[in-house]
């Protein structure tokens, strides 16, 4: 049973934690050189920054976390190690609808397919929900991430919406698509996987 | 070449500051019209911060680029909305919203005729991809109209509206280029 003496940033392999200003920004910088990385993680066009740039977005994103409070930003570590492998955040939050929109990364090719991916969302989603209360998840995938719309489909989130031709990519559109999760949904997949 | 900034009964022209920021001020006393064009709390906001706001996006420009219109009826040049359209040049694709200010002024055809100058201009002027927008299902007449220019459901956000307790959908809508191309050549206004 989760319970209020369950962690909340702790799973089995990883841990949600802070940014480290000092350390994080090299291995980030890392991550941008890989455009496959980029362009699964985000829709803007791919581009290397320097560590010096990556440690500007951190300044940028405490300061954004601060002032905006619809925010929640982690960097991911393994337990063994506090080695950094990824980011989550739960972003656009509306207050009075009780919406959020999350945000996962694995930065680098050797540390996926290992279920630190799994792990991270399943924290992120008890986050959401167990910790700001809100009353729905949702996620945008492009058609290509194909990794991303498994997890998705195994964590019981339902593609609502088919954009179109939304993106463009190697020379042809793609289509956008987003995924939600509602409260229910995730406690009863949640009890679901406690039972098994 | 087409006009393309007038329709048949409206036309699209640019954002003053002081005009846009007196009717504004008039607009938000009506709760309704805010519910149907957002869903974040609505919120009572002064003439001179409303004006500003105006001010700001005159000289600052927008990210994403936004080009933003205020709309004047053909008949009597009444100022009686605004359209804005958000533009995402690297994936081709643009985003609408429009909004109707006064209750006389709905189911009029204004909004339909809005939107078909705005199809207009980003198929043919800024010559993008893609058109999408998104609405609440409790703005039937919205959907209608938004229908009747050809836009295609792609989805809805299942519950991600609260209002009066109750809770609602959002529906999203897209139309491509093709399909407006089509439209214009099957002889559809």
């Amino acid at each position: 049973m989760l319970d209020i003496q369950t962690q909340l940033f702790d799973s089995q392999d990883i841990r949600l934690g802070p940014i480290d200003h000092e350390k994080d920004a090299e291995i980030e910088s890392k991550w941008t050189h890989d455009s496959e990385f980029m362009r699964l993680m985000d829709t803007n066009p791919a581009r290397p920054l320097s560590a010096a740039m990556i440690r500007k977005q951190y300044e940028k994103l405490e300061k954004k976390v601060e002032e905006d409070k619809n925010l929640f930003h982690f960097m991911i570590r393994l337990q063994a190690d506090e080695r950094l492998i990824g980011k989550a955040a739960i972003q656009w939050i509306e207050w009075s609808n009780g919406n959020g929109f999350l945000r996962l990364g694995i930065g680098s090719a050797e540390d996926r397919r290992k279920g630190y991916g799994t792990q991270a969302l399943q924290m992120l989603l008890r986050f959401a929900f167990a910790e700001l209360n809100l009353f729905r998840v949702s996620a945008i995938v492009p058609e290509y991430n194909e990794g991303a719309i498994a997890l998705l489909h195994r964590f019981g989130f339902v593609q609502e919406v088919c954009r179109r031709s939304a993106l463009e990519r190697d020379g042809r559109r793609w289509d956008l698509y987003v995924f939600g999760l509602l409260r229910d949904e995730w406690q009863n997949g949640a009890r679901a996987e406690e039972e098994r | 070449m087409k006009d393309l900034f007038r329709g048949e009964l409206v036309r699209l022209t640019l954002v003053e500051p002081e005009t846009g920021a007196k009717a504004s001020l008039l607009w938000q006393r009506d709760s309704e019209f805010h519910r149907l064009l957002d869903n974040n709390p609505a919120r009572s906001n002064s003439e001179k911060k409303i004006k500003e706001w105006f001010e700001k996006e005159a000289e600052s420009g927008f990210k994403p680029e936004r080009f933003a219109f205020s709309v004047r009826t053909l008949a009597d040049d009444r100022y009686i909305g605004f359209l804005s359209v958000w533009v995402d040049l690297i994936h081709s694709e643009a985003w609408v919203g429009l909004g109707i200010g006064v209750r006389e002024d709905w189911s009029k055809g204004y909004g339909t005729d809005m939107m078909r100058l705005c199809q207009q201009y980003v198929f043919s002027e800024l010559c993008l991809e893609r058109l999408s927008l998104g609405l609440f299902e409790y703005n039937s007449r919205a959907l209608r109209s938004y229908e009747k220019c050809g836009f295609r459901p792609e989805g809805r956000t299942r519950n991600d509206t609260l209002r009066e307790g109750k809770r609602y959908d959002s529906l999203w809508m897209g139309i491509l280029r093709e399909e407006w191309l089509q439209m214009q050549d099957g002889g559809v206004k």
